[in-house]
């Protein structure tokens, strides 16, 4: 009953593969015939995944523009120094009210501040004062706290750095300055 | 790689013993452990202890891959009809309603289809399937047409059976008595019938309904 190596399995009709409908084609039974791509349908598929590639290129070249483009946001008051013990730890909202950040007094004189987003996979950080950096729980990563650079674990890129300002006792966000490297 | 083209299934009813050799030995095999794929049926349970093993016939024309509306059921070069494709199968069991033979079981744990592939893991490096070597009657019998004949004088394989309008030819033969005449069994009007359990009683009909058609 075989018909060829390619086709084995026959139509209930028994009709010939060209007399069959279209959908036949489409959905063989066959494993041979399922496996084969035709080389039209190769280059089609080519032709689209590259154009994909080149749009989400343009995508991402616009974000980065429009991002460019923006002023830099206002600053905002977000703790006094006294409220904050050394080796303290505060949370807030910079620029907008869903970016959290964390703001660590390290010594009597320094504070830094950080985005609180994991530059992986965007977990939030928590402060480890005894191995000195800031501790993502999800993926064990780990960034130094004086600078914000990855030192263990799955991130590459450092944590966006708060510019603070310190006026009198309060202490000032006054920028976001994002890193690559 | 494919099945030995010389190596044919061959399935004779009238050795069976019903001693759930297969049926254990199916079970134990790791694709799908503890789950045998092959059916040991009573043909009249009230009046006789003949058993039957069903295995999968892999048909030409597999209706449980005509059926099904997830294109997850593939048939390999050497004409095994697989189990069905683990990303693709939804469990709706239309394959297991279709198929004449009542072969594909649907586990709903797992949604999933999982029949009887002639232990393609085995037959397709050279060995026998699971059933084939434990049948202690050898009503499960894995081998050349030669060995069959030589060891079957009085039987002859077929592999063509109706069921109503729809004619099968399958890969696996059944072995019937030589001189013994074909008869054809009430399919259509048993599709209705309503009985209890998984009790169905067929009509056996003297000739062939749609010889005509």
């Amino acid at each position: 009953m075989k018909i060829d190596r390619e086709q084995i399995s026959t139509p209930p009709d028994g009709k010939p593969l060209g007399e069959q409908p279209a959908w036949r084609q489409d959905f063989p039974i066959d494993v041979p015939q399922d496996n084969y791509i035709a080389r039209r349908d190769f280059t089609k598929f080519l032709i689209l995944t590259s154009g994909a590639f080149v749009v989400g290129q343009l995508v991402i070249g616009a974000k980065a523009i429009q991002v460019q483009s923006q002023s830099a946001p206002e600053g905002k008051q977000i703790a006094r120094l006294g409220d904050l013990p050394v080796g303290g730890a505060i949370t807030f909202a910079y620029p907008e009210a869903h970016d959290t950040c964390i703001l660590l007094r390290t010594d009597d004189k320094t504070v830094v501040a950080y985005s609180q987003k994991c530059t992986h996979l965007s977990c939030a950080v928590i402060p480890d004062h005894k191995s000195n950096c800031l501790h993502c729980p999800c993926h064990e990563g780990n960034f130094d706290i004086a600078t914000g650079t990855p030192i263990s674990g799955p991130p590459r890129r450092p944590l966006p750095r708060i510019v603070l300002e310190q006026r009198g006792d309060d202490i000032w966000a006054t920028g976001v300055e994002v890193r690559t490297t | 790689v494919p099945v030995p083209e010389q190596y044919e299934f061959f399935i004779d009813p009238n050795r069976c013993i019903g001693c759930q050799s297969c049926v254990q030995a199916c079970g134990e095999c790791d694709t799908h452990k503890g789950t045998p794929m092959i059916h040991l049926e009573y043909v009249d349970r009230s009046e006789s202890v003949q058993t039957v093993p069903v295995v999968c016939m892999h048909c030409d024309t597999p209706t449980c891959a005509e059926v099904c509306p997830a294109d997850a059921i593939k048939r390999t070069e050497d004409g095994v009809v697989q189990s069905a494709r683990k990303p693709r199968c939804i469990a709706c069991g239309n394959c297991g309603l279709a198929c004449p033979f009542g072969v594909p079981r649907i586990d709903l744990e797992k949604q999933l289809m999982m029949k009887c592939d002639m232990c393609y893991d085995r037959s397709s490096i050279g060995k026998k399937p699971m059933c084939a070597t434990v049948c202690p009657s050898q009503a499960l019998f894995f081998g050349t047409r030669e060995e069959i004949e030589r060891l079957r004088p009085h039987s002859r394989p077929i592999n063509t059976f109706k069921f109503g309008r729809q004619t099968i030819t399958t890969k696996v033969s059944m072995m019937v008595p030589r001189k013994a005449q074909v008869t054809y069994v009430d399919v259509l009007s048993g599709m209705h019938a309503e009985l209890p359990g998984r009790c169905v009683a067929l009509t056996v009909l003297a000739e062939d309904p749609f010889a005509h058609v």
